[in-house]
Order: C-alpha cells, then structure tokens, then sequence
C-alpha cells in the first residue's frame, strides 16, 4: 500500500528466540521465501537467558530412559491437563532435535565416551538435560542464529508488530509494525504467519523475563479471532535471587539442585522432605541419606524432594517464608558451597557464580544464595493443533512459550528448550505447507493498518496525558499482589476492576519525544497486550477454582478430578482488540489413549 | 545511602548531543541500568537505551561508563568511585541512533561472511568428540555478542575505513572456534588472511581486557589464529606438503561445491 514500506514473503515468523528461529529454518530449507521479524537485535531473545538444559531421552547417561518415560513426567509434572499429542511428539522428537543442533555446530558438555552428557533435573526421572555448563540457552540460541544467518533468512530486527490482520476470507495476511530504530511503520504481507514470540512475564513486579515477554503474540491471536487455552497457567520458578533488590527475580537455575544443591529454611532444615505430595511419595527419598546416595546412584536411591515439579517447589518455599522461617530478605537458602567443591561449582556453574560474585558480592562455592519464587513461565497460550501447531484462525501458526497445551498446568524444567525445537519445526513445516497451498496474493484493507498506526501515534497527540512507566508499575503491583503465585477469588475479581481502570489510564498515555528508539512509546505500544494478556490470566484463574500446578488458590486449596478433565479457552468472539470482550468456556481435555494410559498404571 | 548521586548521559542523534546531568537519590544494589531505568520513569520516559536481560546473558546494554567499555546490567553503583559524577556514554566506534543506542549492524554484516560449520557425515551411533578437545571451543562461544570487543579493537574504532575489510576480534573468535571444532571441514585461513584483515590486528590486547565474559580474544584465539595462516601461506613445507598430499580441509568455495 501507498506511504508505508511492504514486505512479501511466503513465511512470516513473529519471534526470534529458539521457536521462531528453528520454524524460519524449516520453511527456508522448503525454499520459501522466509523472514523473522523481532523486536531486539537478532541472538538477544529470551532463549538466551535459558540455563539447565535441553531435555530429551537420549540415554545417554540411563540407557533405561526412553520417549514413553520422558512423556509420563511431562504429563504428571502437568498435572495431566497437557495436549497429550504434543507432550507426545515432544518426547519422540526432542533427541532428533539436540542432535541436529550439534550437527549445526553447537557444543554441548561431553560424557567421557564423547558423548553428549546429560544432568539431572526436578520432575525428570533420568538424567536428561543435554547442556552447556549453565548457559545452554545461549548454546541454542547462536547456533540457530548462526545457521539461520549461513542460510540467508531475512531478519528485521528491532522492528515490534502490532497487530495481525485477516483478507476477507478470514485468512491471515498480514502483519503491521513498526521500526524501533526509526519509528516508521511497515507492513508485512505474506501467506502464511508463525507466533514465536515468547512470554507474558514482564506484567509481574518480579519476573525472570526481560522487557520483551509482554505477551504480543497471545494477544495479537486473541484480536485476530483465535482461542487461548490455560491461561491462568503461569509458572513461578521456585529460584529466583530476592537481594538486592534491583535484580530480585532473576534466575537461578534448577541446576544448581540438579547437580547437588539443597534448599534450606533459616533453621538449617532441608525443609522439602515435609512437602512431598502423594504423588511423588513413592519415588521421592525421605531421608537425607537417601537422597545425597541418588546423586552417585539412581538406583541407589529415590530422588531428592528438592528436585520435585516448579510448582510444588514454588509453593513449599512461599509456605517456609510465611511461616517466618525464611532468610533476611524473604527467600530461603540454596546451599550447594557445603556440598560440593569450589572447582566443581564452578565448573558447573560459571554463570550462577558469576551472577552472585558480580550482582550480590556472594560467593556461592562460600555462601548459600537466598531465593524466592520469581514469574518465570507462561503455559497457557494460543490453542493450536498438537501435529501442525495451527491455531484456529487459517493462516496462524504458534510455536514455543505462545502456544498453550504442551506443558498443561506446569512445565518441567528443561523441557521448554525442547519445545522451542521439536514445535518450532512442526510450525516451520505446518506453515509451509499452508502458503503452498494457499492460493492467490494476500491483500491487505488498507485503512485497517492506517486506523492501528494511528492508534499507535496517538500518544504523540497528546501534550498532557498517562506516563506509560506509571501504568506499568501500577500493572506490576495489580498483577504481583492480587494474581500472583496464590490467588483467592475475591482478590481475582478486585485485578478485574484494577485491570479496567489500567485500560482506561492506558487511553490517555501521552508521549514526549521522537518517534526514533524512543523507549516510553514503545512501552506505550507494549501496554495493550500486557493488559489483555493479564485479563486473561485472571479471567482464567477465576474460573478455575482448584488448586492445579502453577495455578494455586487459597479458597480452593485442592486439586478437584472434575476441573481436572477441562481446559478454558479463552476468545474473543465479537472482536474488538483491547477494548473486546473475553470469554472463558470450559472444554474437555483430549482423551488419552489407552497405550499411553497404560504407561501411568505400570509400578515403578 | 542517603545521598544523591548524579549521573551524566549523553543524549543526542547522529547530527550531535551533549551529556545531560540527572540527580537521583541512591538506592542499595543498583547497577547503572537500574539508575538509566529511573531516569526513563520518571524525567525522561525517551532516553534510549538497549537492554534485554539484565543478568549479564544478552550482551544488549554496553555503553561507555566513566570512559571504559562496561555492560550497565553488571555495573554495580557501589563499584564506582564514590561521590563522583557516573559519565554514560554509548559506544563510539558505531555510529549513532540515539542517546546511548548505537547501530551495530556493521557486526551483522560481518557475521554473515562467516563460511558456516560444515561437519563431515556422522558416524554410525552420532558424533563423538571429548571434552578436552571442546573446551577451547566452548571457550569462545561463551562470547555474548555485546561488541565491546569491536569498540576497543583501534583498527576500526578510529579507522572507518578499515571497516569493509575486517573482521575484528568478536569475530576472529567465531573462526578460531569453527577452525578448531573437532568435526568442521571448512578452511578459512585463506578468507581470514585477505578479506577478514586478521593481519591488521597488532595483539594489543584491549579486546581481552574488556570482554565481559573474559575470554583470553588474543591469546587463546587470534594469535593462533595468525600462526595456523602464516603456517599455510608462507611454510614451504606446508605449501610442499600440499601439494603432494590431499588436504583435509577445503576451501570455502570448495566446501560450497561439495554442498
């Protein structure tokens, strides 16, 4: 169209972290013309921060672990509310996929037989985290960036979108954004548009995500009219630094316990052996004996309790802290300087010893960390199908933490690497194969994306207005307060109310400046999907009224086998945008079949 | 920690800028970009700025604190000498954006004349390789990106036009860990020799010194790198040795043919 730069590709990938980047590989290596379109500079995304590991059952380390073993965890530790199909090809596929990583260049840490090792991780029965020391997401992240540039994939980087828009026939055609370098608008038409773009967790006060996860992508296919499911499933990493504050929320990886490490309260005591849930009794150590003996051995002994699901973790410290047994600042202590030598934890843990000696002044092969739950992890996503990863809207496809099913009510550690790859390729080849198919040019309504880049300068217009940090730091109390790691109903219906005036505030932001990298606007363009997507955290979390993996509620402490059989799904039926009404409708679960049904009646 | 401290950002465009002075009370444990953070809150909601992470892992946030190449999210407040104005300033060797924001995008070019990783077939059973002969590699990619390294590196930083023809340290590293990898078949030595200017590097080291995740650039990477393409263009031997014996490794453009 007239006064705005247009792009046409076949492909058009919204993310460039591991899902987007593995999804513009395929469709490239299909011969279509391909772009990937992100808002930081290319090898910045959120991948990057990844720490543990990679999970897949290549039994490298247990040659007993297999697909069916890594599904089973994946489903309990999600408290079966997982798309079983996805936990499914997840769990086939994710060995398939670390490979070609190394194929591509990547290095992972070695076994002594020179081959790819594997560390332990909570919820996962095996060893089977393939890593580079602590920094595993990095690993990824450059070696898809890498091949991705090897293979001449177009990339725009620093460039936001800002809304999805559909052709009369309701397809997907084109995407609207801007430059974040220069504030000019640009259009991207093309046949077929993959969602990778990350997390919501920049609308808590706490958070391990950067700026960018907020939640563009499941809002933007919420508007253009496709389902979200599980969105009140957000996950609060049980390890996140609480000192100082400036960086309270940052992540502190699983592997820390995996490779040895214990939580402590400020009695000294290992304090997870008294939260053991039934379901993990009977492969969970009891004493403390027991668990140091399954670090040597898993057969010498059961697993220790520090190492059970996030969410049970998360929990069990919130609990420890209330109870005034935390540490100074209001976590718990992670001691692994007790447990294992200086050189090993450095070893293998360079980038935790870094983060505490630089961030902290702590030394952790000295000093135990203090930790507390930071919002790490969104479950809940764009409803997709589980082979082809399309969502309900032609055209649209998701990948990696947008789409929701894969890790139900909690997600494993490690297992959200794998995700990127195994469903990041589905999406590559599932979006191929719709622009191959689809016939004619996709066409665009041209004053739909002047009324969004109109919407979008119109904080400019205004000379006295909202300071969109202000509504940002007000959303951050609402969310980390009222729909934080424990909810209650009446203080999910008073976010509601808090959510409303936030939208309206939202209305009236006004913007200094230039349209060149100009932070407040961008926040400005942000604030419409955070507030979205944190109604639907809380319209969701409303609904639910049980207790199930990251979703926990004070009125409704226990899991109940009825919510237990459904998902809500949240639309948007009457359109609307930020405005739009949303609804929340309960729809069974996809039934398990009855081979992989047998797999959780077997003893272990 | 009651007192203020005073922070001096540079603010401006391509066409020129000044530092401007803003006065915050302290807080405990703040790193630089938690100061850049309040000052965007509160008096200058459009004071650009790049940042992701916040931990030290994205590279996204390097600027020039009182002078050195430093990443703001691992710059502690308390670190810096006290009661004295803090001085940020972007990177000087890229050109300007705004504010602290500089265009990088030189290093995107650069990346894409890298010959990629080119693995031979794998074995029955997959890849194997040992630890010890990984270590070095992993070394290098441990690099994140934060191009401090190239705004050291005085080749470019005050010789654009140098530029078009080299690679710069960041880079260098990229092919010192892809001409030790175990598996890879490419030969880079001739391109490192001619297009990428590994020869212009003089070893002074400043690359090292501010790489924040302190891998030895010069030591561990580039001057290996000079000997293995000195020990190809100039040994007679070498040079002998070629051209009676089948070399393992191939050239780019032949490595391109062989697919």
């Amino acid at each position: 169209m007239d006064g705005i730069e247009s792009h046409e590709f076949d492909v058009v990938v919204i993310g460039a972290g591991g899902a987007g980047l593995r999804a513009a590989i395929e469709a490239k290596q299909r011969g279509l013309r391909t772009a990937v379109v992100c808002k930081s500079l290319l090898g910045k995304a959120h991948t990057v921060m990844a720490e543990g590991g990679v999970a897949a059952a290549m039994g490298n380390i247990y040659p007993e672990d297999n697909w069916q073993v890594h599904f089973r965890d994946t489903m309990r530790g999600g408290k079966m509310l997982n798309n079983w199909r996805m936990a499914q090809l997840h769990a086939q596929e994710a060995p398939d996929r670390v490979e070609e990583l190394e194929a591509w260049g990547a290095l992972f840490d070695r076994t002594k037989d020179g081959r790819i090792l594997q560390r332990d991780f909570g919820g996962h029965r095996y060893a089977r985290l393939a890593h580079v020391g602590d920094r595993t997401g990095l690993e990824m992240i450059r070696t898809l960036q890498q091949k991705a540039v090897s293979m001449d994939i177009e990339v725009f980087m620093e460039c936001k979108v800002l809304r999805l828009l559909t052709d009369s026939d309701g397809r997907v055609s084109a995407a609207v954004g801007y430059w974040r370098p220069t504030g000019e608008f640009v259009l991207f038409t093309g046949k077929a548009f993959v969602l990778s773009s990350g997390g919501i967790g920049k609308s808590w006060k706490y958070t391990s995500n950067s700026w960018e996860s907020t939640g563009d992508g499941h809002a933007m296919a919420l508007w253009v009219g496709a389902d979200l499911i599980d969105m009140e499933a957000v996950q609060f990493h049980p390890t996140g630094m609480v000192w100082p504050l400036s960086v309270r929320g940052l992540l502190v990886t699983e592997g820390v316990r995996g490779d040895g490490g214990v939580l402590l309260n400020s009695e000294g005591k290992r304090f997870m052996f008294d939260y053991v849930a039934p379901m993990f009794r009977a492969e969970t150590a009891e004493t403390d004996e027991e668990a140091d003996r399954w670090y040597e051995d898993h057969s010498a002994g059961r697993r220790p309790p520090d190492l059970l699901p996030r969410d049970e973790v998360a929990r069990s410290i919130n609990t420890e802290v209330k109870a005034g047994r935390g540490s100074p600042h209001g976590g718990v202590f992670l001691d692994i300087a007790n447990r294992r030598s200086p050189e090993y934890i450095r070893r293998r843990l360079p980038s935790m010893y870094h983060q505490f000696m630089e961030l902290a002044g702590v030394d952790i092969t000295a000093e135990a960390m203090e930790v507390g739950p930071t919002c790490h992890y969104m479950m809940g996503g764009v409803r997709v199908d589980a082979d082809t990863e399309a969502a309900a809207v032609p055209g649209l496809f998701a990948a990696g933490e947008v789409a929701g099913g894969m890790h139900g009510a909690n997600r494993l550690g490690g297992n959200s690497l794998s995700d990127l790859l195994v469903f990041g390729r589905r999406a590559g080849m599932g979006a191929s194969d719709y622009a191959e198919g689809r016939t004619g040019t996709p066409t665009v309504n041209d004053s739909e994306v002047q009324a969004i880049s109109k919407e979008a300068l119109d904080p400019f217009e205004r000379e006295e207005g909202e300071n969109p940090y202000d509504v940002q730091h007000d959303l951050w109390e609402t969310m980390q307060s009222l729909v934080g790691i424990i909810r209650t109903g009446p203080e999910l219906d008073e976010a509601l109310e808090q959510l409303d005036t936030l939208r309206e505030r939202t209305a009236k932001l006004a913007i200094k400046g230039p349209r060149v990298y100009n932070p407040g606007w961008n926040l400005a363009t942000d604030l419409p999907a955070m507030l979205t997507v944190s109604r639907c955290v809380t319209l969701g979390a409303r609904e639910r009224k049980e207790s199930r993996g990251g979703h926990t509620r004070d009125d409704y402490p226990e899991a109940d086998p009825e919510l237990g059989k459904v998902n809500f799904v949240l639309s948007q039926p009457a359109g609307g945008g930020v405005e739009g009404e949303i609804k929340v409708t309960p729809e069974p679960i996809l039934v398990l079949p009855d081979d992989l049904k047998a797999l959780f009646e077997e003893s272990h | 920690m009651a007192d203020d401290i005073v922070m001096q950002v540079w603010r401006g465009d391509e066409t020129g800028g000044d530092f401007q002075a803003f006065t915050l009370p302290a807080q405990e444990g703040e790193v630089v970009l938690d100061v850049i953070h309040r000052i965007q809150a509160t008096e200058a909601p459009d004071l650009a700025c790049r940042w992701n992470c916040k931990a030290g892992k994205c590279g996204s946030c390097s600027a020039e604190i009182n002078g050195l190449p430093r990443l703001m999210c691992m710059t502690r407040m308390d670190q810096l000498p006290e009661g004295e104005e803090v001085v940020v300033a972007p990177m000087r060797t890229f050109p300007i954006i705004r504010d602290l924001v500089t265009d990088v995008s030189f290093n995107f070019e650069v990346a894409k004349a890298v010959p990629a990783f080119l693995p031979g077939p794998p074995p029955e059973g997959g890849y194997r390789m040992q630890q010890e002969d990984i270590e070095r590699g992993q070394e290098f990619r441990k690099c994140i990106e934060c191009f401090m390294c190239q705004n050291v590196c005085h080749v470019i930083r005050d010789h654009e036009e140098n530029k078009p023809h080299y690679a710069g340290p960041r880079f260098f590293i990229r092919y010192a860990e892809l001409e030790m990898h175990p598996l890879d078949t490419n030969d880079r030595r001739e391109l490192l020799r001619q297009q990428a200017g590994l020869g212009l590097c003089n070893i002074t080291k400043c690359c090292t010194e501010v790489c924040p995740e302190h891998i030895k650039i010069t030591d561990n990477a580039i001057i290996p790198l000079k000997e293995r393409v000195v020990d190809s263009s100039y040994d007679p031997a070498a040079w002998l040795g070629r051209k009676i014996l089948r070399r393992k490794k191939k050239t780019p453009a032949e490595a391109e043919a062989a697919g």
